[in-house]
């Protein structure tokens, strides 16, 4: 792939006079000066509200903002762009679906979900669990006990963000789709769509969630896919401005898709800004990307793996996993690492990355993690390499 | 990074005051699940601390902070244990926090208070 790093500002930065060495990307990616650029074009040329005004800037704007929900959809593999539901995040996404669940419905979900595809479920509907096997990946066998007729939706990460696992979409949704044909496939792609091709209608699934802010967009935008028949069945999630067509006294009518579903006025920048970064994505090519995420995942694998006292978590091989890795070090708790690797600029995340039921599920307290991106090189994994040796001299 | 300085360093490596009393007048435990850190104190109580243990799991700063404060409070009474501040731990610890790291130092004292005010007056 093409160096892009001079397209990222913040790796410019040095702070007490070193470089930021930059491996949390699984919980916000950093953004091009493309994505910034165009957010700041709307506020600086064509800042007015959408959908309302009868002059020009106004209708720059609408035009802007549709704009990016058709990209959305080309980059997703959408048949319509009307099934594009702009949200706040993916956690806003969820709850937009499973809002509409009953306390009696019948919900499986895997043990490795994000809280965001966890918590919801467990308030709002029935909660069956989904374990891991040995290797850290999902037994697709298990499927015939966990499905029944019963079970309203199955809720299923794309790939993990602690044990990097990709989940085989397409293959458990025909099983899921075989034992019940009624039971919906909610899938969290927040991990997966900045990282991989997807293709909604391809996975077979019902729904797709995911954040602008993991895929080089701006913070506050999340997306919600959903065919179109059951995005029509399901009841409006907040109610207010622009999502309807008449109000009256005594009754109001509903806004078509995709704006029954957006309420109140939209983070306008915010989805203009994602527009360029599904743009900036298309130009690198999303196979460009992937191949670049299995090099850097495969480099670290080995790198952290000749650290002694290193324990890693998840499949073993970089091509079944996304560009994250969940580790302990012997005797040193993550946020001791954590830390000390930032005397040194060196960003990663430590706990239980919003994941505790894996984590009790793995019975670990805490973990470290580095998670990779287009812009993450092998000077940087050399980098949290020499950190962890620096820590186990300090704790010797 | 003065946290990790030499003496807090040493306690992580050699807590005082580590392990179980026989008959303990007060048990006290108290986790910070985000961290997945556990402290537990074992206290003899008369009119002051007479004795006390820890145990548990954690990073290196809350456990080195429980370790120093069972050196410090032993004697104390329970009036002096629940005028302990964040400051003192600050102190004690010998530097200052970072917002993230507040919690791991002071979850040892948390437990302490507790105990005490678990204490019949």
């Amino acid at each position: 792939m093409i160096d892009v790093r001079r397209d990222f500002p913040q790796l410019r930065r040095r702070i007490k006079g070193k470089p930021l060495v930059y491996l949390d990307s699984a919980a916000t990616s950093l953004k091009p000066r493309q994505v910034i650029k165009k957010e700041q074009e709307y506020y600086t040329r064509y800042c007015a509200n959408v959908f309302r005004g009868i002059y020009r800037t106004s209708e720059e704007a609408t035009e802007e903002f549709e704009n990016a929900r058709t990209k959305v959809a080309a980059f997703i593999g959408a048949k319509e762009s009307s099934e594009v539901i702009f949200t706040r995040n993916t956690s806003e996404s969820i709850n937009l679906v499973a809002s509409s669940m009953k306390k009696t419905d019948e919900v499986v979900v895997t043990i490795m979900e994000h809280h965001s595809n966890f918590v919801p479920w467990q308030q709002l509907a029935k909660l069956k669990v989904w374990k891991l096997g040995e290797d850290g990946r999902l037994d697709i066998g298990e499927l015939e006990t966990l499905i029944t007729r019963k079970t309203r939706l199955l809720a299923i990460t794309a790939v993990s963000n602690v044990l990097g696992t990709i989940s085989p979409i397409r293959h458990i949704c025909r099983i899921v789709k075989k034992i019940n044909p009624n039971c919906l496939v909610l899938v969290d792609a927040a991990q997966a769509a900045p990282h991989m091709k997807i293709n909604v209608q391809d996975w077979g699934v019902d729904f797709v969630a995911f954040s602008s802010h993991k895929m080089l967009g701006p913070t506050g935008v999340g997306v919600l896919w959903g065919r179109r028949e059951l995005l029509e069945q399901l009841p409006p999630y907040q109610y207010g401005g622009e999502m309807i067509k008449e109000v009256h006294v005594d009754r109001t009518i509903f806004a078509d898709l995709p704006h029954k579903f957006e309420a109140g006025t939209p983070h306008i920048a915010g989805v203009i800004g994602l527009g360029a970064a599904v743009d900036y994505l298309q130009f690198l090519g999303m196979g460009a990307v992937r191949k670049h995420e299995i090099e850097i995942t495969d480099y670290a694998l080995n790198a952290l793996k000749s650290v002694k006292g290193v324990t890693m978590y998840g499949p073993p091989h970089s091509k079944d996993r996304g560009g994250v890795i969940a580790f302990t070090l012997k005797g040193i708790h993550a946020h001791d690492i954590a830390q000390l690797l930032d005397e040194d600029n060196v960003c990663i995340r430590a706990g239980h990355h919003c994941a505790m039921p894996l984590h009790e599920y793995l019975k670990i307290p805490a973990t470290a993690r580095a998670s990779f991106y287009v812009y993450t090189t092998r000077q940087d994994i050399d980098a949290l390499v020499i950190g962890l040796e620096k820590i186990k001299k300090i704790f010797q | 990074m003065d946290i990790y300085r030499e003496a807090i360093l040493d306690h992580y490596k050699h807590p005082r005051n580590f392990g179980h009393l026989k008959k303990p007048d007060i048990v006290m435990e108290e986790g910070n699940v985000t961290c997945g850190d556990r402290i537990v104190m074992e206290i003899k109580f008369k009119v002051g601390i007479e004795d006390i243990r820890f145990s548990g799991e954690g990073c290196a700063i809350s456990q080195a902070s429980a370790s120093m404060l069972t050196e410090k409070v032993k004697g104390m009474n329970k009036v002096q244990v629940k005028k302990l501040s964040r400051k003192d731990i600050e102190d004690m610890l010998g530097t200052s926090l970072t917002p993230s790291r507040v919690k791991c130092a002071t979850l040892p004292l948390e437990v302490l208070q507790k105990a005490m005010v678990s204490l019949k007056p």
